[in-house]
Parts: structure tokens; sequence; C-alpha cells
């Protein structure tokens, strides 16, 4: 019997855990392709950079606060800095919009030339990224290390394997529950936020009814910049930052957005959870788990890992196949064609 | 005075060529007013040049004595002009009381007694008023849709076709169902492509041919004059 | 963006063309004046390659409106075709373990294929997503099953130099080929998914299959070494240590610099001629490569032309200038665009291959999206979209200012800073970021040119 709870929590620890941060992350990261491509209609390929971005602001306050002998105690100084990460990111986004979006939308161009624009924005945010904070990883996580201390799990269960929460990781879910419900009390609940759904719904009519569409387009800017600042910041407490593994989340993203229905806001939950545990529960070695759940004698001698993690987004990349060919639409029936 | 005036219109899309040639309409409060005639006549642009969706090179257009002709599409739903378009005119994903709220989104006031009136109005509505545009039939779209215009508490509403594509039994519903809306002391303006059943209840009616006034006359003298009857109602 | 200016001065392009090119010519002397031969043949030659890849790309974008996000990807693959059409075979490692590999890829194609079948049979039915991925999962554990082994016993053959399989040991221009095959196979996978559906479906499609690719290439060390590299690509050109030797050449050299040679006596004759030849063999060599890839551009650019002329061409242009109505009148939109994605991505591996060959090696690490799909969408996009010159004009202007703008960057931030003393923290972070000053400048320069001159230096020519 204690075989299989060491077993599950082993899973727990080093699947489960893990994976619902990484989704929760993903999901807000999603959320905001979802919106802009409600509103604007189209797939926007800096959300990765814009991630990094308003990771990097943060970073800077949060080091000058630390400079200034700032802190929150046991939980991250970046909490604080992470309201002036939005501040600036969304300023950014919003001259994006102002300088690059809005000349294309006036004309009504295609939507593959607002996707072209945004590699350009892309790559202008990722030269930014360097330029401000250099091509190094960094670490900024500080205050407490550990939400639920393995002391503390091994003194409740008695078990040998520990079960160990970090602070970045139940940091990252109530954000993420609290970011979450916000944004869907707003969009069903304040007159903006169903001007927004209106808007996005069907444009010419949202005109008729005296709704402003500039100001739909800046809320939904300002929205996306708070979900990517707010995702690419716990992501970067969870696992450091690193200037690539932003690029390199583009893909789970945009395959969490297809696979839960394009534009619909459930769906990039729902799609980044998927993408998220698939990507662990693939990756995952299960040596040690199998070595409790199974007799001694039939223990594996490998590491019985389905897929090496070099090869995570593969797992995104299949799945996204899948779904393109089995229901374009997505789980939530999105948008399609 | 006419409440909702068209005098002399002449203009088309952006710098196009002209649609409409010195063509006049006119509807007062209380009225029923329908543009009927062959493809291509201009009935809908006609319409559109009261909502300031036209390049207008002549001609005015005014409510209630007021020269509107100048005023953006956006100042004229603030006038009291509201317009229900013949496709696209619900919000599919949102559910018909939000609907009808998108409606009044100009208005900062409490709007629920308008609301009230509309679900009197259209009763189906008020039942299925937590049920999603998009899963409604034909005809109960059309009554979201013009409920929803109706929202702003306009004096004009410009209906593009609110009959196109329902059955028979809907479109005579319909029409009940606008004929009510006018006993509000509405301006209603429509094109219709069932001219027949659109001149029964038309105080004024409008046969247009290239962009002019070919026919003018209550309803019932248009359905009597057999020239009309012969042309465009299909003897 | 892929439709044709209406009212674009069309006219004067040939003389556009013509200046155009002059002036990049004129650059390129610049730099063989003030900096050296050597380099402004390199620089050539990389203009070159960036011209067909550009080219590859404008195919697509100009020709059909795809968006290709994974250029990379294929370039990628043209690079592995180079090891595995011109390398010779490891024997040992094929011994070792090249059944287990041949079996894990068949065992590979059996997946796919399953995947497919099962995809075709329960089309529209319930658990039809759940069954294709319980499919590609078994396919998976069973082809690892046979590979692993295989894998570390390749890998352990002589890991220090080989630790591969090698390759087929055929000369080079047949990888060139190979390339353009390889990358062509996966534009037809990816086109078959992804085309006929949204359009960005393609652009999100292309990055993943991109990544992935380079994913493979930097991981499977038994088929390229990994990050190890494999280095010595074999040449259809001769080595500079061979021509240096070669009494034909050092003969050449001495009677082209007869006049300089002459006044000398003999030890310094000999000094100065054994400097001559060295410098001229690297040349000499640079000018072999200039003169085949010339020649592939040269050739690849008229089979461009004659294709646009065709029957074929016409209805591609049809379909472009209006899709709804070239849909209605039968042509079959999908496919039309599934042979040009298929057309652009070979030219892109073609150019890949050639890109290893020029280099020498295949260095997976280096394949980075900046570098192989970013640029060579400015490229597209600066050249003229649609236009077959003017994509690679973009290809060589671009590529020079690439490689340039790294050089003048650190200068002007040097010259900028320099008032604040070498001791300043702030003046050492600016000049060490310089180097992605020219990421934001292709940024920029990509976003200007979409938006105030979107036919790009030279716009189509209207038929």
């Amino acid at each position: 019997m204690t075989d299989y709870l060491n077993a599950l929590v082993v899973f727990a620890n080093f699947v489960f855990v893990p994976a619902l941060t990484y989704g929760c992350q993903l999901a807000l990261g999603s959320l905001g392709v979802t919106m802009i491509y409600s509103v604007l209609r189209f797939s926007n390929f800096a959300q990765g950079e814009t991630m990094a971005f308003g990771t990097v602001i943060t970073i800077m306050i949060t080091w000058l606060l630390q400079s200034w002998g700032v802190s929150l105690g046991f939980l991250p100084t970046a909490l604080l800095a992470l309201p002036i990460g939005i501040l600036v990111t969304a300023l950014l986004l919003l001259a994006t919009d102002r300088y690059v979006y809005r000349y294309y939308r006036t004309k009504r161009s295609k939507s593959i030339t607002f996707v072209m624009a945004s590699l350009g924005v892309m790559f202008i945010m990722n030269g930014l990224v360097r330029l401000l904070l250099g091509p190094n990883d960094q670490n900024f996580a500080d205050g407490e290390r550990f939400f639920l201390t393995a002391d503390a799990f091994r003194a409740w269960s008695g078990l040998d394997e520990v079960l160990v929460i970090r602070t970045s990781q139940a940091l990252t879910i109530i954000l993420a529950v609290i970011l979450v419900v916000g944004l869907f009390w707003f969009l069903q609940r304040t007159k903006t936020g169903k001007a927004m759904r209106a808007y996005a719904d069907n444009e010419n009519l949202a005109l008729l009814s005296g709704i402003n569409p500039d100001r739909i387009v800046r809320i939904t800017w300002i929205i996306t910049a708070a979900l990517a600042t707010v995702a690419g910041v716990l992501y970067g407490l969870d696992k450091g930052y690193k200037p690539l593994s932003y690029y390199n989340l583009l893909l789970p993203i945009f395959a969490a957005v297809i696979v839960g229905g394009i534009g619909k806001p459930i769906g990039a939950i729902v799609g980044g959870f998927i993408i998220a545990f698939s990507e662990v529960i693939v990756t995952y070695a299960y040596k040690k788990v199998l070595t409790y759940v199974l007799p001694t004698d039939m223990a594996p001698d490998g590491l019985v890992q389905l897929l090496s993690t070099e090869y995570k987004f593969a797992v995104s990349f299949v799945i996204l196949v899948i779904v393109l060919l089995v229901k374009p639409t997505g789980i939530f029936k999105g948008k399609v064609l | 005075m006419t409440y909702l005036v068209g005098e002399g219109l002449t203009g088309g899309y952006g710098s196009g060529p002209s649609i409409l040639n010195g063509c006049n309409i006119s509807v007062d409060r209380g009225e029923i007013a329908v543009i009927v005639g062959p493809n291509g006549a201009g009935k809908s642009t006609a319409m559109k040049s009261f909502l300031g969706l036209l390049n207008l090179k002549e001609g005015k257009v005014t409510l209630d004595g007021r020269d509107i002709t100048k005023l953006a599409p956006q100042a004229r739903i603030s006038e009291g002009i509201a317009f229900v378009p013949q496709t696209d005119n619900v919000f599919v994903s949102m559910t018909v009381e939000e609907n009808l709220e998108m409606g009044a989104f100009l208005r900062d006031d409490d709007f629920t007694d308008t609301r009230d009136q509309i679900y009197e109005l259209f009763p189906i509505l008020k039942e299925k008023r937590f049920q999603l545009a998009g899963q409604l039939s034909g005809g109960q779209r059309q009554q979201v849709a013009v409920g929803r215009a109706m929202m702003t508490k306009p004096t004009v509403l410009l209906l593009d076709e609110p009959t196109a594509g329902v059955s028979p039994i809907v479109m005579d519903e319909l029409f009940d169902r606008i004929l009510e809306v006018k006993s509000t002391g509405m301006a209603v303006l429509m094109v219709e492509q069932n001219a027949r059943q659109a001149l029964e209840i038309a105080d004024r009616g409008y046969v247009l041919v290239m962009g002019e006034n070919k026919h003018t006359g209550s309803g019932q003298t248009l359905l009597a004059d057999p020239i009309v009857r012969k042309s465009f109602l299909g003897g | 963006m892929s439709q044709r200016p209406s009212n674009a001065p069309l006219h004067n392009n040939t003389i556009r063309a013509s200046l155009a090119f002059l002036v990049m010519a004129g650059l390129l002397i610049l730099i063989g004046v003030s900096q050296s031969w050597a380099l402004a043949l390199t620089i050539l030659n990389l203009c070159i390659i960036s011209a067909i890849m550009a080219l590859g790309v404008n195919i697509q974008w100009g020709y059909a409106g795809l968006f290709n996000v994974g250029i990379m990807g294929f370039a990628a693959l043209g690079g592995l075709a180079m090891i595995i059409v011109s390398m010779p075979p490891v024997k040992e490692a094929w011994q070792a373990g090249g059944v287990r590999v041949l079996l894990a890829l068949i065992a590979m194609l059996i997946t796919i294929s399953a995947a497919l079948f099962v995809h075709k049979l329960l089309q529209g039915k319930r658990l039809h997503g759940w069954l294709i991925a319980l499919v590609i999962l078994v396919g998976v554990v069973i082809s690892r099953y046979v590979l692993d082994p295989g894998v570390a016993a390749i890998e352990a053959v002589n890991p220090a130099s080989t630790g591969y399989l090698g390759g087929l040991g055929l000369p080079v221009v047949f990888a060139w080929i190979v390339g353009g095959l390889l990358a062509a196979g996966a534009a037809w996978l990816i086109g078959k998914i992804a085309l006929g559906l949204r359009s960005d479906y393609l652009a999100i499609a292309t990055l993943g299959i991109s990544e992935i690719l380079v994913a493979v290439m930097r991981n499977e060390d038994w088929l390229t070494r990994g990050v190890k590299n494999v280095t010595g690509l074999p040449r259809p050109v001769p080595y500079e240590l061979e021509l240096q030797q070669a009494p034909w050449f050092i003969n050449l050299v001495e009677r082209l610099n007869s006049g300089s040679l002459m006044g000398l006596n003999s030890t310094d004759q000999a000094a100065v001629l054994q400097t001559l030849v060295v410098d001229s063999a690297s040349i000499f060599v640079k000018l072999c490569y200039t003169g085949l890839f010339a020649l592939v551009l040269i050739i690849i650019l008229q089979l461009c032309v004659l294709a646009l002329d065709s029957p074929w061409g016409r209805m591609v242009r049809a379909i472009r200038d209006n899709e709804v109505a070239a849909g209605a009148m039968g042509k079959d939109v999908t496919g039309r665009h599934l042979q040009i994605f298929i057309l652009g991505s070979a030219v892109v591996g073609i150019a890949g291959a050639m890109l290893a060959t020029l280099d020498g090696q295949f260095t997976p690490g280096s394949y980075s999206p900046l570098r192989f799909t970013f640029l060579i969408w400015v490229m597209v996009i600066v050249g003229g979209s649609g236009n077959n010159l003017g994509a690679v004009l973009g290809g060589f202007l671009v590529w020079l200012i690439w490689v340039e703008a790294e050089p003048v960057g650190f200068w002007l931030m040097d010259a900028l800073t320099s008032w604040m003393g070498d001791g300043s923290g702030l003046r050492k972070h600016l000049l060490d970021s310089a180097q992605y000053m020219r990421v934001i400048i292709m940024g920029a320069v990509l976003l200007l040119v979409m938006r105030f001159s979107p036919w790009g230096l030279l716009p189509e020519q209207n038929r």
C-alpha cells in the first residue's frame, strides 16, 4: 500500500504539480493570443516575445526594489514589480498598435498581413529584450523558496517520497485562478467586457450599436499585456529567465489556442492544460514510479521515458496536427477559415 | 412637416457611380414607409443614405426639420435613428438579453423599462432571454434584431428586408409585430422583397427603379394601381 | 500584400533593376578595395545563397500568398542532405546499428501510414483523434524500442571523430538535389495538413515543423553528430592547399603578376610569389563557388520565368488574384497551393545544402529562426514580393546590410558613447548590446517597407 502511495507522491511531485503550473502559465499566454485573435482577428506571433519583454521590465524593477532594500517577506519581490511591468508592456503594445497594426486595420488588410507585421514586431521585441537585459539567463526569484517543504510533507505523511511545492508553483496557480476569474467576470458581467465580446462577434453590428472600436482594441491590448506579463514572470520565477525559452513557448501557446478553439477564452485555458499535461506526461521518466508499483523483479532498467525533453515541442506539434486533421475548429468550436 | 425626409438624394458608395438619382423618400412618426422595386434599383442604398453610409452628391436629409445630411453614422444613431441590417444582425454568441443590452450601449441611464417594453412587444424574447441568439430560429432572430435596434429609444427604425428568408407564416407574424412597433409612435422605413404583403401594411409606398421614384403613394393606392401590379407585383 | 499593385509605376522596372544591381556590384567592389577581395567574395557567395532562399520563399509568398515561418527547417534539411549523401559511410557504425536504424525508420513510416489510415477510416467518428494519438504513441514506443540500442551502438563507434552513420559518399551535386527533395517531402506533409485551412495555420504549422526538424538534428547524434558537428564535408571545388602546390596554378599566378614580380631579385621573388599563391588560391576557390552558385541561381531563376509564362503559371496567377473566382471556375486552389508550397520549399532546401557546402560543415546549433527565417523574409519583402528579380536583389542587399551592420553598429555605438569614458558600465553594456541593434533595425526595415513601400524595391511586372 505504501508503495502505491509513494508512487503516487512521486507522480504528483514530478508530473502533476509541474504540469499544473506549466498549464496555468500556458493558459495565461494563450488567453492573450485568443483575445487578440477575437478582437483584431490575427494570430499574434509576437506573444512569446511580449511575455519576455514584460518579464524583463519586471526583473529590472525587481532589482531596483531589491537595491532599495524593499522585499515582500516570503513572497518574491517580483510581485511588487509586476504592476509596473504590466504598465510598461501595455504602453509598448499600445505603441505597436498605434504605429503598426492600426494602419492595416483602417485599410482592412488580410489577416496574413497582420501576421507578417506581428513577425516584424516579434523580432524588434526580441532585440529589445536582449538589448535591455543581455542574452544570459537570470534568476530573480527571492523570498521563501518552498510553499510546502520536503520536511513538512514527510512529517505529515511519513512516506519515503516527498511532495514539494515551490512558492513559485503555488503562486502561479493562485495568480492564474485570480486572473482567469477576473477576466471572465470582466467579459461576462461588465458593460465594457460585453461590448468586447459583441465586437468580436460582429464588428459591423457593434459599430451600429455605438461601440467605439478604438477603445475596444486598446483595452484588448492592455489585457493582453497583463496576461502576457504575468504569464512570463510566473514562468521566469518557476524556471528561471531564459530569453530563448519565451520564443520556444510560441508553439505550445498556438497549439493550446487551436486545440481549445481559436477565439474562445475557455478553449485557451483547456488547451493550455491539455498541452502542458501531454508534454510533461510524455517526457517524464517513469522509472521511479514503476519501481514502486511493479514487483521487484519486474522493475525497469531504463528510464522508461517516451520522449526526451528536447522533443517536448514535438508533443505540442503532434497534438496540433491531430486537431487540424480531426477538428480544425478545436474542442470548443472556435472560428475556422 | 414630415418627420424624416430625404430630398433629391443623389449619390453612391465612396467615389463610385451614382446609384441614386434624385429620389425622394419620407416617413412620419406612427407610419410605415416601404421601399420596393426590382433588383438593383437602389432600395437598400436609399435606406443607407438615411444612415449616412453613402456619399451624397446632392440632396439633403432632415430629421424633425433639422438638417442631418452632414452627420456621421454614429451621430445619427444618437439622434434617434436605428438600423436593422438584413443579415448578421444579432450577436450570435451572446444571449438575447445581452443583445438588447448592447443595443443600449450608448445609454447611460437605466434602460430596464425600455427592455421590458420590448419584451412586451416581443413576448418570445422574454421567454428566451437567456438563450444564445445564434440558437434561435430565423423569425426569432429578426425580433431580437429589431428589439436590439429599439433599445436606444429611437424615433426612426430602418429595416433592411426584415422578412428575407423566413417562412410565410413567420413573415405575417413579423409584419404584425412591425405594426405594433409603429403604434408606439415610431417612424418605420423598410425595404422589402415581399412587396405585396409589405405594401398592405404600408402608409407610404415607394417604387424605385434605377435610383428614381417611379411610383409613389399610400400602400393601398399602389396595390390598386394596375401598372404597379403588372410590373412589380406579378399581376 | 500578395496582389499586384494597380497603379504602381512599372514601366521603368528594367532600368530600376539594372541600376539596383549595378549599385550592389559597386558596394561589393568597395568592400573588395577597402577591406579585402576574399571578404567581398565570401559576402557575394552568401548573397547568392540568400538570394536563392529568398527566391524559394518568394515563390510561395508572391505566387500564392503562402506564409512560411519555417524556412529554417527547410534550410536545415538541405544541410542534412549534405551529410547523408556526400559524407563517406562509416562501416563500423553501419555494422553496429545500421539494421536497427533502418528497421526503426520503417516502423516510423508504418506509424505515419497507420495514423493516416485511421484518420481516413474514422473521419467524423467519435474517438477519431484519440485513436490517432494512440497509434502515434504506440509507434513511438516501438520505434524507440528498436532504435535505442542501435543508436547506442552507433554512437559508441569512435565517438570523437565519427559516432554516426555517415552518408553514401556520392558527389556533392547529388546532395543539393536530395536537399531539395527532402525539403519538398517535409513541405508535402505540412501542406497536406495545413493548406486549405485558415491562412495562419500554415504559418503556425511551418513554425512547428522547423523547430522539430532542427531539434532532431541537434539531438540525434547517430544521424548528424548533433552539437559535435560534422566537419570536412566534401567539396565540389579544389582545396586551397592542393592549388598552392599545383604547378599549373603557380604558373598562372606568376604569369598574371609578372609585371610586379619583374623588378625583384630571385629570393624576394620566391617569397612574394608564395604569398601571392596563397592569396590567389583562396580567391580562386571562392570564385569557383561563385560560378557554381551563380549557375544554380540562373537556372532556378530561368525556370521560374518559364513556369510563370506557362499555362500553369497563368492559372497560379489567376488563383492568386482572385481565389474565390478561380475556385468557382473549377480550379483546384488547394492543390495548386500545395504544388507551389512544395516547389518553394525545395528551392530553400537546395540553398540550404549549398550553404552547408560553402561552410564545409554542418552545425545544427547554428540554425536560428532569426538568421534563417526572419532575415529571408526581410529579403523577400524588401526586394519586392512577387518579383523574382526583386527577391534576388533583396537577398543581395539585405545580406550585405546584415553582415556589415554589426561592425558599423559597433563603431557607431563606440563613437556615440566615447564621451562616457572607458570605465563606464553603461558604455560597456551598450557596446555589448550593439549586436542586438541590427535585429531591431531589421525588424524596423521589415515594418517600414511593408507599410510605406509594400511592393518593395522592384515591384512585380504587370503582364
